[in-house]
């Protein structure tokens, strides 16, 4: 019972923090992770921010969701 | 079967597809509506056309006993909540919808007719905003409003809108455009992302705390779908816009009325990052979302870079791309290729889109 | 606007491959019998194909992960039930909405009347109780360790608000209790567990230790992407002594999460459980407190859920209990498909059956 994604920080207010992915916002809380910095990568889960994610890694794994990509030319494959 | 109609079985998927055969087709049938196209053909004169056969539509002018045009005949209702969202709203979805059906037979739309439900109480302002889009769709998609109906129900139902429009156009081909119609070999196209439409009125009903940076993809398809006619000739055999039940939905359809195999490659498929990111939050499948403005096309191998070429070239079709072909092997089934060589099935979502936090 | 990326996860083709090609080696031909128990591992698995990078002789079964597959049947009749009152409005995950229960489904519930809505999470649970006060919201509470601390926090938030509209139906259970079970059991011959990746989020890896040390089967928690489950297995046919290892570094952390399990342990007890497959397990659910004793369904509403029934040749629970193949049971496929599930494990898109009818023969 997992699904959770890893989202970066943005803003936290009243310990809510404002998430971001990929373009994505999203509203969750920190109840369970009362110690998360505005920047710090998360997961999240059903709502809360369940732990915080090793920086270097979490921006590894995310590199695919970044809006601009080296190889960023052709779109789509097709060619094969 | 359920003995009830469930939120499912408007959902574009398998609980659709038999609710469609069980009661509609059970009741209606006829040749024409067993193709289960998007749109039917109408021939002048009284009968049908039927599998392809009788005369092209050359000279619309002829006499009796020549060339008499071919129509298609199509009607989609529009009931998306809310009625408007980034990209688009029910004004526009109403036109391009119904544009789109006939583009699927390779028709141009000649004129459109709209039916109104309209909820009590909804502000002349809101009525007047979608009905200046509709009026800037049908321009753009160079087609007249011609008739139509206006019905008020009592406060509390409809949603505040639902339209309904019908459409006619005119067949701009002589060959037949159809599941049947493709072959083996034949390659799939796909215009452009997938999942826009979907995350895009997630993000306006405001569920889940979300905010998304997509807009709805919902446009009227019937000139990008003209320069790949004249691009790819009698090579374009297929197409069909994915709307509900998404991309999937239109492999297995074209899967199953062909009586090929399809074989696509995941990494091929074009999906944007705040779809994909929606998608890992709530559990979804990319590939299983709506769209309101993505065309599937299978077209012959020896045309098909031209095909894509004029894709790409036209605004609406940047992201063309190429995301596999019809097979021999494992007929009426849609297998999707992963990036690391590995194959999944793919099959007509059920019914009702979820999240999961499972 | 974005540019748009392949649907499939292009990065890391490579070392996939790569670690397929080193599990190879380090299983060295013996025959090798590895359990999940995570429902989102099997989901991984089966989205990106993964059995079909294992070399021969390594078997992954799925075990127990699944929160829906493994619900009692008479728990879902009773969610049923609550959903019939009628000041309800039933607050459930997506996920339960299509599962059957004894005569019905929520999703068909609805249909008649019901009045049931889907949430994404507990706080939005609460959040419409807030907004609707004049009907009684009931949340379903499923999910192990990763979503019991989220619960929790949803029922602090309600009790701090002062909610009175608001309640839940536990049926919440524990990780770690189920593996005990199947080991004592000794049906399953296992090698190894690939270990909840989230659930280890708030545990820690630790909450394992008794596998090796009781009965000599090493764990490894394992991420989600496709290079962390086969990472996982590799890990695993490279020990020589059985042992609890963390392959999900980047997420979990040694002790887990100390302020969910505190969350966790001041709303919710041990109580026992019953597991759809399994039977009833002590210790192995969670129940209110008794300070959160106004927020139980079970003390706010009288129902009568029915006799539950068990569909009959619906072999759910041996496939939970890793003991047959999904096509093993004569109604896969057949008359238990995603379309017309007949048990959880194939309505759940993360239940062993409906991966598995995914691989179904492609020819």
């Amino acid at each position: 019972m997992c699904l959770a994604i890893p989202m970066r920080i943005a803003a936290i207010a009243d310990g809510m923090a404002d998430i971001e992915l990929g373009g994505l916002t999203q509203r969750t809380s920190l109840l369970l992770l009362p110690d998360a910095k505005v920047g710090d990568y998360v997961l999240v889960h059903a709502g809360c921010a369940i732990t915080v994610l090793d920086q270097v890694e979490a921006q590894e794994r995310l590199a695919m969701f970044a809006e601009l990509t080296a190889d960023d030319d052709e779109p789509g494959a097709g060619d094969e | 079967m359920s003995d009830r109609i469930l939120i499912g079985h408007g959902s574009g998927g398998r609980l659709y597809r038999d609710l469609v055969h069980d009661v509609f087709l059970a009741r209606f049938s006829n040749p024409e509506l067993d193709r289960l196209e998007d749109a039917a053909e109408l021939r002048l004169g009284g009968r049908f056309a039927g599998g392809g056969e009788g005369r092209p539509g050359g000279d619309p002018g002829a006499g009796a006993g020549s060339s008499r045009p071919r129509l298609a005949f199509t009607t989609d209702s529009h009931v998306v909540r809310p009625l408007r969202y980034p990209g688009g709203d029910i004004g526009r979805l109403a036109v391009a919808g119904t544009v789109n059906d006939l583009a699927t037979a390779a028709a141009r739309p000649l004129a459109l007719a709209a039916a109104f439900i309209i909820e009590e109480g909804l502000p002349l302002a809101e009525l007047e905003w979608f009905t200046d889009s509709m009026a800037a769709t049908a321009r753009e998609a160079g087609v007249d409003i011609v008739t139509g109906d206006t019905k008020v129900v009592e406060r509390g139902l409809a949603d505040g809108l639902y339209i309904t429009t019908t459409g006619v156009g005119e067949v701009i081909v002589e060959h037949e455009v159809s599941a049947r119609a493709a072959r083996c070999g034949d390659v799939l196209l796909l215009s452009g992302s997938v999942g826009d439409h979907s995350a895009a009125v997630l993000a306006a009903r405001g569920e889940f705390s979300l905010q998304i940076d997509v807009r709805s993809d919902c446009a009227p398809l019937w000139s990008l779908t003209e320069a790949a006619l004249s691009a790819g000739g009698e090579a374009v055999r297929f197409l069909r816009d994915a709307t509900r039940g998404g991309l999937t939905t239109v492999l297995c359809e074209l899967a199953e009325s062909s009586d090929l195999g399809i074989a696509v490659e995941e990494e091929a498929i074009p999906v944007t990052p705040p779809v994909r990111a929606v998608c890992e939050l709530l559990g979804y499948d990319p590939l299983t979302l709506a769209n309101e403005g993505k065309m599937v096309l299978a077209v012959g191998p020896e045309r098909a870079d031209e095909v894509l070429a004029a894709l790409r070239a036209h605004p609406l079709g940047r992201q063309a791309a190429r995301i596999g072909e019809l097979v021999t092997d494992h007929p009426r089934r849609v297998a999707l290729r992963t990036a690391f060589g590995t194959r999944r099935v793919l099959d007509m979502p059920v019914g009702e889109l979820l999240p999961r936090i499972c | 606007m974005s540019e748009p990326r392949g649907a499939g996860r292009a990065g890391g083709a490579e070392d996939v491959r790569a670690v397929a090609v080193e599990l190879a080696t380090a299983a060295g031909g013996r025959t090798l019998s590895y359990m999940e128990v995570c429902g989102t591992h099997t989901m991984a698995i089966a989205r990106h194909g993964l059995r079909q990078l294992l070399p021969d002789g390594v078997r992954l079964v799925s075990g127990p992960g699944c929160p829906v597959c493994v619900t009692a049947i008479g728990d879902l009749d009773r969610a049923v039930a609550y959903a019939r009152l009628p000041e309800v409005t039933l607050a459930t995950f997506g996920d339960l909405v299509r599962v059957p229960a004894s005569r019905t489904t929520l999703a068909e519930e609805r249909a008649a009347g019901a009045d049931v809505k889907v949430v994404y999470s507990a706080l939005d649970a609460v959040d419409l109780a807030v907004a609707v006060p004049e009907r009684e919201v009931v949340f379903i509470g499923i999910g192990f360790e990763t979503t019991a601390p989220t619960v929790a926090a949803a029922l602090i938030a309600a009790r701090d608000r002062d909610v009175r509209n608001f309640s839940i139906l536990s049926l919440h259970k524990t990780m770690p209790a189920p593996l005990r079970a199947l080991l004592e059991a000794g049906e399953t011959p296992l090698d190894g567990f690939i270990l909840p990746g989230h659930v280890s989020v708030i545990t820690g890896p630790e909450a394992f230790s008794f596998l090796p040390a009781e009965y000599g089967v090493g764990g490894v928690v394992a991420g989600f992407e496709p290079d962390d489950v086969l990472g996982a297995l590799l890990a695993l046919a490279r020990q020589k002594a059985a042992a609890i290892e963390n392959g999900y570094v980047r997420a979990v952390h040694p002790h887990g999460n100390a302020v969910a399990r505190q969350v966790m342990d001041e709303v919710f007890v041990p109580c026992d459980a019953r597991w759809r497959g399994l039977g009833e397990i002590a210790g192995s659910g969670l129940a209110l407190a008794p300070a959160f004793a106004a927020f139980d369904a079970q003390e706010r509403f009288t129902v009568d859920p029915g006799e539950p029934l068990e569909p009959a040749g619906c072999r759910c629970g041996e496939v939970l209990r890793g003991l047959i193949d999904p096509s093993d049971c004569g109604l896969f496929g057949r008359r238990c498909t995603p379309q017309t599930p007949i048990g959880a494990c194939m309505v759940s898109s993360e239940g062993a059956c409906a991966a598995h009818f995914r691989f179904r023969d492609l020819v």
